[in-house]
């Protein structure tokens, strides 16, 4: 068996001291920042991005993928025990789990969100030892037209699934689109958009643009009301659910592990929109839905499982594509840069203790996710009372250290800045960040294919309709297009981000 | 006539971010399609960009609501001023200094921060910096740059 090789390998590379080390380190920094209102795993990674450069590949990238699975995690204790969701893909959970921790259930709320994420981490992980070889096969054969054609659809499902207006997301990704194209030409050697400053010539520093809209621009927000928060924690008395909780559980967590992990693969934050979606699913099937808002466990344990699951598997596209489903992943595409690895199919056959040793780790990580929040909830909840204007300087301070360390360049200070100012506007005017970043990974890689593409077929343009699978993802990026564009679903869609 | 504040200004930004990279892709040999200069994809795209702006404004025309809020004037000012004093002062001054310049001006953004307890805060921060990043990572950034050694 191949695939228990492979496993094997992981495992053996995820559990050296030091990886298991760095994995911990991960989950921990991912459950407080999940926890903490007002800073998200995009900005931590993206500020811890520079230091991972002094780690080897392996335990950087280990570390990463703990802190973003992590988040998920801490976000949900919140959201059961305080009805705050630390992340957006714990609002759905706050509204069972918080009206159970009301009734006196907090403790098997907890636990239910435990074992649910656990169960879907462990089969999501499962799923991209199964799935991430064969989808490597099909990857390597892959044309600069294939590519470009799924780049444009995985931009285009993240329209889909971004919140609000399509048009402004549409108008974010060529944003993002065009500042990646800042820097040298590659064919020509021109200097494009760099008003003859050497710093651009390699174009925008990755780092500052990502902590200048998620970071900085998410301080500025929260700057705009601050008001204490009021914790008040009821005591967790039984941790353990009942038999009948088990059995109550047990379908929607198949259910939410499976829905999330299709839905986890498709670009743009498929995380966030599978535990919506789960909640929606559970609450059609069950014969009680009126319980639903009330304090149902199923609506506990369905969008947990869904978006640990999610979580996990939008891991696939960026480790056998090189592609990335989200703001997240295109981070750990800039780490893999810094550490001088290629994402993209290779990195399966060239580095395998690599590839295997961060699939590993993430179910090593998912255990210890378990045992590191049941016992320490309280711990958690007591970081909350710390006011936020003891916070922001912290994070600035780090995100300043992080941006500078890693071309030791004041210029990317600056940089820092305007995107920072420019990500608070854009944020105040209803434009999503996280698109503008997906753009901006693939602005260089999209040119790079199309007019690869372009020159292999002489200059004409159908090469990307004749080609069979080029043409598929197209029709399905047109197909996405056209059914966000329709009325009816167009208004469901605002519905469903609404609820947030 | 009601315009969506919202709507207009983002589509705003559209257009003159569109606007000036498609006036400096003109600036950039265009080339073919078959081969394509280095000013002919950003072109394509600054036209596109032009096009959502426009339509994002005409989406607008008629909806009511989209009313911009408050801005945090205060703490917009100190938090942008905070990494470029970092950047101002990393080089000469070295770590400590940009640290506690970054602490001490983001303490202010905030309208709850008392002077002890910033600096207290500033204090803290700064030695907590110098372990992690100094001692702990060891980055390769001075504690005290020239300006400060006699």
């Amino acid at each position: 068996m191949e695939l228990l090789a492979n496993l094997g390998l992981g495992l053996e590379t995820a559990l050296t001291p030091y990886n298991i080390l760095y994995c911990f380190i991960g989950v921990l920094l991912g459950t407080l920042i999940g926890v903490l209102p007002g800073i998200g795993p995009t900005a931590t990674i993206a500020m811890l991005l520079p230091i991972t450069f002094t780690l080897s590949p392996v335990s950087a990238l280990i570390m990463l993928a703990g802190i973003y699975y992590g988040a998920q995690y801490g976000g949900s204790t919140t959201a059961i025990l305080i009805n705050l969701p630390g992340e957006s893909s714990s609002a759905v959970t706050a509204i069972d789990g918080y009206k159970m921790a009301r009734q006196g259930r907090a403790g098997p709320a907890l636990a239910t969100a435990a074992i649910g994420s656990f169960f879907a981490g462990t089969v999501a992980t499962l799923l991209i030892a199964l799935f991430a070889p064969p989808l490597t096969e099909v990857a390597l054969r892959f044309g600069p037209a294939e590519y470009f054609s799924l780049m444009v659809l995985g931009l285009i499902s993240s329209v889909a699934l971004a919140h609000g207006s399509v048009l402004k997301a549409i108008g974010m990704i060529v944003l993002g689109l065009m500042l990646g194209l800042v820097g040298t030409d590659i064919y020509t050697g021109t200097p494009r958009f760099t008003f003859g400053r050497l710093e651009l010539a390699d174009g925008l520093n990755f780092v500052a643009v990502a902590v200048g809209v998620f970071g900085l621009a998410e301080i500025l927000r929260n700057l705009e009301n601050e008001k204490d928060r009021e914790v008040t924690v009821q005591r967790i008395t039984n941790l353990m659910p009942t038999r009948a909780d088990l059995k109550a559980i047990a379908q929607p967590i198949l259910r939410g592990t499976l829905l999330g992990s299709l839905l986890g693969i498709l670009p743009g934050g498929g995380h966030i929109l599978s535990s919506f979606a789960s909640y929606t699913v559970e609450k059609k099937l069950s014969k009680t839905p009126e319980r639903f808002g009330q304090g149902a466990i199923e609506g506990v344990a369905g969008p947990e499982s869904a978006n640990n699951a999610g979580a996990q598997t939008s891991f696939i596209p960026m480790l056998t594509l090189g592609i990335p489903a989200n703001p997240v992943m295109a981070l750990m595409i800039g780490a893999m840069i810094i550490q001088g690895i290629t994402p993209g199919p290779n990195v399966a056959t060239d580095e395998p203790a690599l590839f295997w040793g961060i699939i590993a780790s993430m179910w090593i990580g998912n255990l210890l996710l378990v045992l590191l929040n049941l016992p320490l909830v309280g711990l958690w909840v007591r970081l909350l009372t710390i006011p936020y204007y003891l916070l922001f300087p912290a994070i600035l301070a780090f995100s300043c250290i992080g941006v500078y360390s890693i071309n030791s360049n004041a210029f990317d200070l600056y940089a820092l800045t305007v995107f920072g100012l420019l990500g608070y506007v854009l944020v105040k005017l209803d434009c999503e960040p996280a698109p503008l970043l997906l753009g901006f990974v693939l602005g260089p890689m999209l040119e790079e294919h199309l007019r690869r593409a372009m020159i292999i077929s002489r200059g004409d343009a159908t090469v990307f309709l004749t080609r069979p699978i080029s043409l598929t993802l197209l029709v399905m990026a047109a197909i996405v297009l056209v059914i966000v564009f329709l009325p009816s679903i167009a208004k469901k869609r605002e519905e469903v981000f609404q609820e947030e | 006539m009601t315009l969506n504040q919202k709507d207009f200004f983002a589509g705003a930004i559209f257009i003159v971010l569109g606007l000036a990279f498609g006036a400096g892709a003109l600036g950039m040999e265009l080339g073919t399609a078959f081969r394509m200069g280095p000013g002919y994809f950003p072109l394509v795209l600054s036209a596109i960009l032009i096009a959502i702006g426009l339509a994002i404004i005409v989406q607008g025309i008629g909806r009511s609501g989209g009313t911009i809020g408050s801005v945090p004037w205060r703490g917009l000012a100190f938090i942008l001023a905070a990494p470029v004093a970092f950047g101002l002062a990393i080089r000469g001054f070295g770590l400590v200094p940009s640290v506690a310049a970054v602490a001490l001006l983001a303490g202010f953004a905030s309208q709850r921060m008392r002077v002890v307890t910033a600096l207290a805060l500033t204090i803290g921060l700064t030695l907590f910096c110098i372990l992690v990043f100094n001692v702990g990572l060891g980055l390769p950034i001075r504690l005290f740059g020239p300006w400060l050694s006699f």
